[in-house]
């Protein structure tokens, strides 16, 4: 039983690493490693967020500032005060948590279209701040950031890069899988199913939404350290509400409830401005498109889609293989 | 000390008085029902009890302890669980996990052992997820372990969540309106069901507007109309008062609830 | 009372009257729908966009203005019948996302039929300031304080006196009971969209000679609308009023005496405080959700 149980995380896992080994024989130059690493980036993102989005049901329209906080932070302290890059982003990373904390009380309380509203205002607050105290920040001109280094020693190479986001992604993802997978994460998935029900069988609906949020904005801070280190510039473009969107439609994209979905999702949409660059005039509309197609025409994205279609598949095979009727099912 | 101690409880919506100044004790080991027409504020007093709505006024105390303006899963840590008259299952998880979810004040996770999948709760989850099929099989749903939660029939979602609330492991468990929807054999079926609950220690509160399983397994019922108590007694001294009586016939609910009495039709309230 | 203050008081009253038809637009859907649009800013950039565009043409005021708002109503049809008629019935994640979809649609379309520069309309009556007591004002905030007046007095009488109104509302307290006497919800729906795009796309005219105007004001006006309508109490028409006036003083008070390099905030940090103390509102109707 706990092999049955054990096998599509540990196939899923596998099946990423394969990925990740393989792809930089199709990656012929730099500006390739540049989208690789991109994409790793907002899968990183994408898998948290799908933690409180997809399993416990919380939408956010402001991890985008959480995104900036990792990322700015990480870059003001590395920058302009000196502290090893390490040392800043660990610091942003427990300011990003904090913060989450402190105002995941009050907010999560929140349902719906106010819960929406209400994180929609925290990121655009993030974003006024960080394009307003431009003494810090360089405003909305931006700054340049210190490359990550280890005592000496400058991480620099795109390639090299590579390998540790793909590292990072991978621990990212088995976290997640792991979450999901414990009683904590079921209790997640249960506030998603009904907040009522799982509240009278004794779970903290609050304490668990705080816990997932809080989880969920350290994913971005990291994904925003490292992507302020990698590139060398950081602008409040990656803070504004229209990449709070792109994020969550990542998810809704590549599948709600679906660690892998997410992934994929952060993939397609990543990518696909890079593909579309001859037609960069229709990106908003494009984008606006495929969120509006995938919410009517395939509401839980494309992962669990093509995994029910599999099922059924097999299911149907199955069936015509041993024609004879489950009991019981009829009544 | 009482068991539950319910003391002049109200709860107002705008000008509803849904319940009110309401008061009663109930002792453990036996099976208490509430009866009353449709709004008489059963569901209400339900959702009082297990810290879903907070009274306007009253108190509640539970095996000594007030529990009143508590949150719900400080009611649920107490040993309070309950089932709902619109189903409130986890559609979004296999039955298993629906009672799986059960367990979860019995489980000590933390958000490390979680994220690092210790190899302690890889262990516990092995007898949590057996726990579960164990008291699947005590509902009689044995058939669908490996079942979809959205993928079964009506009937057996009401014993899931029966199920779904002994994980809990409680002392008291209110069931409102178990018996809805049920055909006459799932009924009697849930007859019996609610019969062994007492054998295991567990004092059920049933909320029921099918007179023939409230008469036959109550041993003590307090009877609701407009929020107020219009009578409390052993079921046979229940039955024959004549405002309890009244308070039926004098509403539509009366034919509703002979109705519903299903298989016998007669053994409804009334001579 | 200073003639400052008095400055500060009729420049919120103005963009206070604005944020008050963005709010009622918000509220006359959710209303209708239970749904949030988060496209209603894009209704307000449609209106200024589409009349700077009329006017470019060589178009009259008395003929680009109502093309604008015909044109925005249009889209707010072309919303209801095509996004979320389709998505009935889904969670309001489901729902969110479909709205922001299409706001974002719309303004990347904004972005290839007109272009991403700013944009200034002519005042309607001319520039030169009306003293008063020592603060100056605008014709156009005399334009836009009037025509609002006039909106909120005729939807009141809409929604108090005239049957489609209370067909309305009767739709919004009661979807099943008002089908069942025999309105057609769906059109019901339709007309809500419709209206309340017009509405937004007023608001977006009257400013656009005060502010600029660009593909992006939606998102900026939608969001203090819905601060606006949040303070005043989601749904209720009174209150999306009152809550757009209060945002407005409120706003231009603070970014006068304080500091306006965060005037922007106030509306977020004031609706958050609302969400946060008084979810219902300032006019809002107070519940509890049935179990
Ligand atoms: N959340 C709420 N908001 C407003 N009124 C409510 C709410 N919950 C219940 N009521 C009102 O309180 C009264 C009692 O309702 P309740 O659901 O408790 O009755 P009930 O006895 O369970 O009825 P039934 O037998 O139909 O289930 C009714 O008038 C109902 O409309
Ligand atoms: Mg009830």
């Amino acid at each position: 039983m706990a092999a049955r149980f054990a096998t599509p995380r540990a196939g899923g896992m596998a099946a990423l690493a394969a990925l990740i080994a393989l792809l930089p024989l199709g990656l012929r130059n730099d500006y390739f490693y540049d989208v690789a690493i991109l994409v790793g980036l907002n899968a990183i993102v994408c898998v948290g967020l799908n933690l409180l989005v997809g399993y416990a049901g919380q939408i956010s329209l402001g991890h985008a500032g959480f995104f900036g906080i990792g990322a700015y932070g990480s870059a003001i302290l590395a920058t302009r005060y000196g502290w090893p890059p390490l040392a800043a982003m660990l610091a942003a990373t427990l300011a990003a948590a904090a913060i989450a904390f402190a105002v995941g009380r009050p907010i999560l309380r929140l349902r719906g279209h106010y819960l929406a509203m209400a994180t929609l205002a925290l990121g655009v607050i993030v974003y006024m701040v960080i394009s307003t105290e431009d003494r810090f920040t360089g405003g909305p001109d931006g700054m340049t950031v210190a490359p990550l280094a280890i005592g000496g020693w400058a991480l620099r190479d795109p390639r090299l890069w590579y390998w540790v986001v793909g590292a990072l992604l991978l621990a990212a993802v088995w976290f997640a899988l792991n979450l999901i997978d414990s009683p904590t994460g079921r209790a997640l998935r249960a506030l998603h199913g009904s907040e009522v029900a799982a509240e009278v069988v004794g779970v903290d609906a609050t304490r668990h939404k705080v816990m997932v949020f809080v989880v969920s904005a350290v994913y971005a801070s990291i994904a925003g350290s490292l992507n302020a280190h990698f590139s060398g510039f950081i602008t409040p473009a990656k803070v504004t509400f229209l990449h709070s969107i792109e994020l969550v439609t990542m998810v809704v994209f590549g599948g709600m409830a679906s660690t892998f979905g997410a992934v994929v999702g952060a993939a397609a949409l990543t990518t696909l401005p890079q593909v579309l660059t001859p037609l960069k005039d229709y990106e908003m509309m494009v984008l606006g498109a495929v969120m509006m197609g995938t919410m009517i025409f395939m509401p839980r994205g494309v992962v669990p889609s093509l995994q029910a279609l599999l099922t059924r598949r097999r299911d149907a095979a199955a069936a015509a293989a041993a024609p004879a009727p489950r009991p019981g099912d009829g009544q | 000390m009482n068991f539950l101690e319910v003391e002049s409880l109200s709860k107002v919506f705008g000008g509803v008085h849904a319940v009110e100044d309401l008061s009663f004790d109930f002792q453990a080991g036996a099976v208490h029902s509430i009866i009353g027409p449709n709004g008489a504020g059963k569901t209400t007093l339900l959702n009082l009890l297990t810290g879903i709505y907070s009274p306007s006024a009253g108190r509640i105390r539970f095996e000594g302890q007030d529990l009143t303006g508590l949150a719900p899963h400080e009611f649920a840590r107490r040993g309070i669980a309950r089932t709902f008259q619109n189903l409130q299952l986890f559609f979004n998880m296999s039955a298993l996990e629906n009672v799986m979810v059960g367990r979860h004040l019995h489980e000590r996770c933390g958000l490390a052992s979680a994220l690092l999948r210790f190899p302690r709760l890889s262990r516990e989850e092995l007898a949590c997820r057996e726990e579960a099929a164990e008291l699947m099989r005590y509902v009689g749903l044995a058939r669908y372990l490996g079942t979809a939660a959205d993928a079964m029939p009506y009937g057996a979602l009401k014993r899931l969540e029966i199920a779904r609330a002994l994980a809990t492991r409680p002392r008291l468990l209110l069931l409102d309106e178990p018996a809805a929807g049920l055909n006459p054999t799932e009924a009697l079926e849930l007859d019996q069901l609610i019969g062994r609950l007492t054998g295991r220690g567990v004092t059920v509160v049933l909320v029921e507007h099918n007179m023939h399983l409230v008469m036959g397994v109550s041993d003590h019922i307090l009877v609701l109309d407009y929020g107020r108590k219009l009578a409390e007694g052993p079921a046979a001294a229940v039955r024959e008062d004549p405002r309890v009586i009244e308070a039926y016939l004098g509403s539509a609910a009366a034919a509703r609830n002979l109705g519903a009495a299903g298989a016998a039709p007669r053994a409804g309230i009334g001579p | 009372m200073s003639a400052q203050f008095v400055q500060f008081l009729l420049t919120g009253l103005t963009v206070g009257a604005i944020y008050a038809l963005v709010a009622l637009g918000f509220s006359i859907i959710y209303n209708a729908s239970q749904v949030i649009n988060f496209a209603q800013g894009e209704f307000v950039m449609i209106g200024g966009m589409a009349t700077v565009w009329f006017a470019a043409a060589g178009v009259p005021y008395a003929a680009a203005i109502p093309l604008a708002v015909a044109a925005a109503a249009a889209v707010g049809l072309a919303l209801e019948k095509f996004a979320v008629e389709p998505a009935r019935g889904a969670s309001v994640v489901t729902l969110i996302i479909i709205t922001i979809g299409a706001s974002i649609f719309l303004r990347g379309l904004a972005t290839l039929i007109w272009d991403k520069q700013l944009h200034v309309l002519k005042p309607f009556s001319g520039d030169t300031p009306i003293v008063l007591g020592g603060a100056t004002l605008l014709p156009q905030s005399l334009w836009v304080l009037g025509v609002s007046l006039a909106i909120v007095l005729a939807l009141a009488w809409f929604f108090g006196r005239t049957l489609l109104g209370k067909a309305m509302l009767a739709t919004s307290n009661n979807r099943l009971a008002a089908q069942l006497a025999g309105i057609r919800v769906r059109h019901v729906l339709a007309l809500a969209f419709a209206l309340s795009a017009a509405l937004g796309a007023i608001a977006g005219i009257l400013i656009a000679p005060i502010a600029f105007t660009s593909y992006d004001v939606g998102v900026m006006l939608g969001l203090k609308g819905f601060a606006a309508a949040i303070l005043g109490g989601m749904g209720s028409g009174a209150g999306a009023v009152v809550g757009g006036i209060v945002l407005g003083i409120a706003e231009t008070m603070s970014a006068g005496y304080i500091s306006s390099a965060y005037k922007d905030a106030i509306a977020l940090l004031a609706m958050l405080a609302v969400l946060f103390f008084l979810p219902s509102g300032l006019l809002g109707r107070r519940g509890t959700e049935r179990v």
